[in-house]
């Protein structure tokens, strides 16, 4: 691809995205209702100072077990790719 | 390999502070900014100091690998355990249970903007502590896999 013709399509998308962005009405969400009900409820509900942490960690406390799980993943991944290779194991491409 | 000794002394006095530290986000995450995850990651620049500052054979003479990796493993089940115990008592997975039932984190919190106590928020602060353990030994095991992977020239 010319790097003419490359250009021109970056910009065609970056000035779309521009005019998209410069539609949207930021800080006036749609609804507040949810926010709202954390705000006043968070505090009775887990007893939690923090709104943030009684959000992560209470009412979404199922995202952070998935959160986790990925943590754990990777370091399986990680452990998997550094493994100790047994002696006569090689790498394919040697 | 080794760095010099300025170098090695400066990371062996900041070590525990660095722990000490992420300790303490830990703990407060449901007071203060922090968390679970946050407290785990500067746990594990304390790991990572060390790191930097000695080569592969001497590290695995202060930090036993196979510590932090069932401190990943601990961290995890923990955090099983606190939701699966939410199912048996309270009737949903992860019921805050404890909170406001007056034992173990269990103190009634003062409505409005306050400073707040250590011992409120029931189930939270229980399982920053499993996500703070399992942050700290997935991402210093991490580290020590990708520095197991060095060749590395000892002087």
């Amino acid at each position: 691809m010319r790097p003419t013709l490359f250009i021109g399509i970056l910009l065609i998308l970056f000035s779309g995205l521009i005019h998209i962005a410069t539609d949207l009405s930021f800080g006036q969400p749609a609804t507040t209702d949810l926010d709202d009900y954390f705000l006043r409820h968070a505090q009775e509900h887990t007893g939690a100072n923090n709104v943030v942490t009684s959000v992560v960690f209470d009412f979404r406390a199922f995202d952070t077990l998935g959160e986790a799980t990925v943590l754990f993943t990777a370091v399986l991944g990680v452990g998997i790719l550094f493994r100790k290779l047994h002696p006569g194991e090689e790498y394919e491409h040697d | 390999m080794n760095m010099t000794k300025i170098v090695r002394t400066t990371a062996d006095v900041l070590y525990p502070f660095c722990l000490v530290f992420g300790l303490y986000i830990v703990a407060h995450g449901h007071l203060s900014p922090g968390g679970g995850f946050q407290g785990g990651s500067v746990m594990a620049t304390g790991v990572a100091l060390l790191i930097v500052s000695r080569s592969y054979t001497a590290i695995l003479q202060r930090i036993r690998k196979e510590a932090l990796k069932l401190c990943e493993a601990i961290g995890l089940l923990m955090f099983l355990v606190a939701a699966l115990s939410g199912l048996y008592i309270g009737g949903s997975f992860l019921h805050n249970w404890l909170a406001g039932a007056g034992g173990l984190f269990g103190t009634p919190v003062a409505f409005g903007p306050n400073p707040g106590t250590f011992n409120t928020a029931g189930v939270v602060p229980i399982l920053n502590l499993a996500v703070g353990l399992e942050v700290l030994g997935g991402l210093a095991v991490i580290l020590l896999y990708m520095l197991s992977g060095l060749r590395e020239n000892t002087p």
